[in-house]
């Protein structure tokens, strides 16, 4: 289809590029705005503020004298830019930064806008501006907000177009989203069909930089960002009956090294090769989770599997330890012992891990801890009893924001801050246990999680990071034992959100929440329809339809045939040429309608002019009426090619006044 | 570099005439149809789809589903501006072309009157180096006005018409090109000075200015007109003196030019010469009548004799 037409088109290239009018810059002008709406979130609001004024300067700048901004004025405004994202930032390389750079670049460039390349540059940066705003925060209304951005864009690139029907500014917008309307069911395809990368091309969300998922250390205060974080971690389908919220214990890391300040992971773990140590299971339940990619290699688990999927291993302390790091979304499936007798008997090795404690720090603790052991004797489990006492009555109280801790920070917390969330009490309470000989170790994981009635599901968030301790009792084996819940025992029946209570932000507790509540269901249905749909979900895509795993080259296919019926679509609609109406025609069929509710039938054979005289017959009254109606049409018909307007519209005001008048003989 | 791709287009003509059959000659009308509209992306079109595509790999890259959804929307509303693209072409009808009149070396004026069922914006219209834009109603016609640069006398083949629009983004270029089977007659140019004509020597008394007798017509008074044609009577009703005016064109010598006479030139000067003289005489209102091979116009005035008289020296061999 290609013809060759270059001569034509170099001659085409030195044509002058005419100036743009008033009405075009005014839309480029309010895409601007748009963007800057769509960023003013996450832009320091200075710099938010700044380039809206430049903006309306500029605008009105312009209405005064159409012409370019002097480079003077400028080159100082871009370095002036340069420099606040850079003071505000550290650098200009990133996504935030390079995302607010995009922004105000986008405002400096409207003072140099007068032609139409440089609307067009414009309106497609804005574009890629307000796409940008969606890499910070996706949400619904961010994306809703976004969609609505495009409308004034497209109607900029619309506006550059000669001759066409003046409109007002509301009007420009309309076609634009007719377009967006008709390609929503292709952008919808490509979007169900888009081959999601295996891993990302570039260092994109490094696992240092995303502050998303649990560590293999824990050291009180490192789990703030976490439980503000209301991402998804996991999802869980259970098999058959879900377990009550009080044992949603999803266990990750195993933790029995401690410093005085964190606690660890082993880093050698002799162990390792061991099989899993012996467990005495009563009920079990099957599950699979989806996990978020975490770039870690441990694999969280209901508490406590009985197996490891594939391609991991269970360690001696039933931690599951992938081959490799999750970068992808991975799923698996497990079954896991929700009332058990884990490692009854513990060997020396695991003895001497469980009470291991640095020395010389936490003197009061440890006093404590003796004392309690001449108190209770050798009952452990009144010990425990006592340290969860503690904790309930002795004045401790759970926040997000605690004070910040000493060297003994276990002193320090017992003895006088007496607030913390989750990592401050069980790092606290296996320290008391341990310096009173029994052995303890902290775990971390999620507890609790969303349950999803439409789909079945339990969605565990960052936000239901949680850690608790795990004891070693005498012909009970390992225990668990959550010492948040003796501070707040909503923290484990209702979720983190509730622990929280008045903790976390203005917006997150007042009088919003109920409505939050309420507007979280389309939000979830957001989260889970279009932000969760992931590779993992892309390739389920068929499975009602028996195919179980769908690989790239499928999903090309399938892209490329879904293209091809919406092109098919879209050409048949390009392609159909509408016949010309012959409203003379319809005007007559109406008379026809109207005299064939008398019984005055038009045969197939007949002629107007026939039927019309039959009909003034049948009617005698009306004869005079029918036969100036009869003229007209003929008229009308035969006297020129193509009906005369005025005279048209006179004899369908006729006909549409004519009316059978019944006469009682 | 113009000259080589002029080259090629011709070569493409003349070797592919699959590719270039519209662009032979045809009649009117000419209807616009799916198999006669070419689509390519223009630059700011292959910007934007590089564009689209860096939005992509962002998108993919950062696992971000909005913003691929965003990117798959503003994907599919750039591809489906290609069909609007297209239907804004496809279905026009070319009715009409009228031509004024114009010397060579002028431009002449062309007028296209273009049909439609549906109401089109932004065509784009280029014949030559001209070009313009237009915009039609439903069911309406649209006179397209544009001139046309003309360098010799004799009948000119319209060039290509180009009929182009980037409707409604400026992301594809759809294009169709018309080839009317119609010619356009330009006029000799007249020499720039010369002898007047020859008057027969019995006309020789008709040389001098001649004043007629009869009352032609009132008109205004000119310093130096003599006092005894002044209309006493008529401009007693009047703010100004009338003045009789008595030279009457039809009075004035008639000219007969004839081609036989120019002897010792060439036909080309000859035709200049005797445009020159149809230019004066037209001016001075005269009539004159005109000899050229194969043609005798007898003696006349006004417009149409002088369209006349020119379209005949126009196409002379």
């Amino acid at each position: 289809m290609m013809a060759v037409d270059l001569t034509s088109w170099i001659r085409r290239k030195k044509s002058v590029e005419p100036a743009i009018d008033n009405r075009t810059f005014d839309l480029l002008s309010i895409t601007v705005a748009l963007v800057l709406v769509v960023h003013a979130s996450h832009l320091p609001w200075w710099l938010s503020i700044g380039l809206a004024l430049i903006l309306g300067w500029r605008w009105w700048q312009r209405r005064q004298q159409t012409g370019r901004v002097p480079a003077w004025l400028k080159i100082p405004v871009l370095a002036l830019l340069t420099l606040a994202v850079i003071i505000s930032y550290g650098n200009i390389f990133g996504r935030e930064p390079g995302t607010a750079l995009a922004v105000g670049l986008l405002v400096l460039k409207l003072l140099e806008t007068e032609t139409p390349r440089d609307i067009r540059v414009g309106a497609g940066f804005a574009c890629f501006a307000l796409m940008s705003a969606l890499l910070i925060d996706q949400g619904l209304v961010v994306t809703f907000v976004v969609a609505i951005g495009l409308l004034p864009a497209l109607a900029t690139l619309r506006a550059l177009e000669p001759a066409q029907q003046q409109t007002s500014l509301p009007h420009t917008l309309l076609p634009g989203l007719g377009l967006l309307a008709a390609a929503l069911p292709m952008a919808l395809l490509a979007f169900l069909l888009v081959p999601r990368l295996s891993e990302p091309l570039w260092g994109a969300p490094t696992p240092d930089e995303a502050h998303t998922g649990l560590s293999d250390s824990m050291s009180p205060g490192n789990f703030t960002d976490l439980l503000t974080d209301d991402r998804p971690a996991l999802r869980v389908t259970f098999d058959r009956e879900v377990p009550p919220p009080d044992l949603r214990y999803f266990r990750a890391y195993v933790m029995w090294e401690f410093d005085g300040r964190s606690w660890r992971r082993p880093f050698v773990r002799r162990g390792e090769n061991q099989s899993a140590t012996p467990i005495e299971a009563a009920t079990t339940i099957g599950y699979s989770i989806s996990l978020v990619p975490t770039h870690q290699r441990v694999l969280p688990a209901l508490d406590v599997a009985l197996n490891a999927p594939a391609q991991a291993q269970l360690l001696s302390d039933h931690e599951i330890v992938a081959d490799k790091p999750v970068n992808d979304q991975l799923s698996y499936t497990l079954r896991s012992a929700l009332r058990y007798r884990l490692q009854p008997e513990l060997d020396d090795r695991a003895r001497r891990l469980g009470l291991q404690r640095p020395i010389g720090f936490n003197p009061r603790t440890l006093a404590l801890a003796t004392q309690w052991r001449q108190q209770f004797g050798h009952n452990d489990a009144a010990i425990v009893q006592a340290a969860l006492s503690l904790f309930h009555d002795g004045g401790f109280r759970y926040t997000l924001a605690p004070a910040s801790l000493g060297r003994d920070s276990i002193d320090d917390f017992l003895f006088f801050t007496h607030e913390g969330f989750c990592e401050h009490y069980s790092s606290a309470f296996t320290m008391l246990m341990r310096d009173a000989g029994i052995p303890a170790r902290v775990v971390t994981g999620y507890q609790g999680g969303f349950w999803n009635k439409l789909g079945n599901y339990l969605l565990v968030r960052n936000s239901d990071a949680h850690a608790w301790s795990e004891v070693w009792l005498e012909g009970r084996g390992w225990v668990r034992v959550d010492p948040t819940g003796a501070v707040r025992p909503e923290r484990v029946s209702l979720g983190a959100a509730a622990a929280a209570g008045d903790q976390l932000s203005w917006y997150r507790n007042d009088w919003l929440q109920g409505v939050r509540n309420r507007w979280d269901i389309v939000n979830r249905w957001w989260d889970q329809g279009v932000i969760g749909f992931d590779s993992l979900r892309q390739r389920g895509l068929l499975t009602p339809f028996g195919v179980r795993d769908m690989d790239t080259a499928t999903l090309g296919l399938l892209l490329a045939i879904g293209s091809v019926v919406f092109i098919a679509i879209g050409l048949g609609w390009a392609l159909l040429r509408r016949k010309p109406r012959d409203e003379l025609r319809e005007a007559l069929r109406e008379l026809e309608k109207t005299l064939a509710r008398k019984g005055i039938v038009r045969r197939p054979s007949e002629g107007p002019q026939h039927y019309l005289s039959r009909a003034a017959r049948a009617l005698p009254h009306q004869r005079d009426e029918l036969a100036t109606l009869m003229t007209h049409y003929l008229e009308l018909r035969y006297a020129n090619d193509i009906p005369a307007p005025e005279p048209l519209r006179a004899f369908q005001r006729a006909v549409r006044d004519f009316r059978v008048v019944s006469v009682v003989k | 570099m113009r000259g080589m791709l002029q080259r090629l287009q011709t070569w493409a003509e003349r070797r592919l005439p699959a590719l270039t059959r519209y662009r032979r000659p045809e009649t009117l009308p000419i209807e616009l149809h799916r198999r006669r509209i070419y689509i390519v992306p223009t630059m700011f079109g292959l910007g934007f789809s590089i564009l689209l595509l860096v939005m992509l790999v962002g998108a993919l890259n950062y696992s971000n589903n909005a913003a691929l959804l965003l990117t798959c929307l503003l994907g599919a509303a750039s591809s489906t501006s290609m069909l609007f693209g297209f239907r804004s072409l496809d279905g026009l009808r070319l009715t009409q072309i009228r031509a004024g009149h114009a010397v060579a070396g002028q431009p002449i004026e062309l007028t296209l009157t273009f049909e439609t069922l549906r109401t089109r914006s932004a065509i784009r219209l280029d014949i030559d180096d001209a070009f313009t834009a237009f915009a039609i109603d439903a069911n309406g016609t649209a006179a397209v006005k544009l001139t046309l640069q003309t360098f010799d006398r004799g009948w000119l083949p319209l060039p290509r018409i180009r009929l182009w629009t980037t409707w409604p983004l400026g992301l594809f270029r759809a294009w169709s090109w018309l080839h009317p089977d119609q010619s356009v007659l330009v006029w000799p140019r007249s020499e720039l000075s010369g002898p007047p004509p020859r008057a027969p020597a019995d006309d020789a008394r008709h040389m001098r200015l001649y004043r007629g007798d009869e009352l032609a017509a009132l008109r205004e008074y000119r310093p130096g007109d003599p006092q005894r044609h002044i209309a006493w009577k008529a401009s007693a009703h009047h703010d100004n003196l009338l003045v009789k005016d008595f030279e009457q064109p039809q009075n004035r010598p008639q000219w007969q030019l004839d081609w036989r006479l120019l002897t010792s030139m060439d036909s080309e000067s000859r035709i200049a010469r005797l445009a020159r003289w149809i230019g004066e005489a037209q001016a001075e209102r005269r009539s004159y009548s005109l000899w050229v091979p194969g043609t005798e116009i007898a003696a006349s005035s006004g417009p149409l004799h002088y369209a006349n008289c020119m379209s005949t020296l126009a196409q002379l061999p």
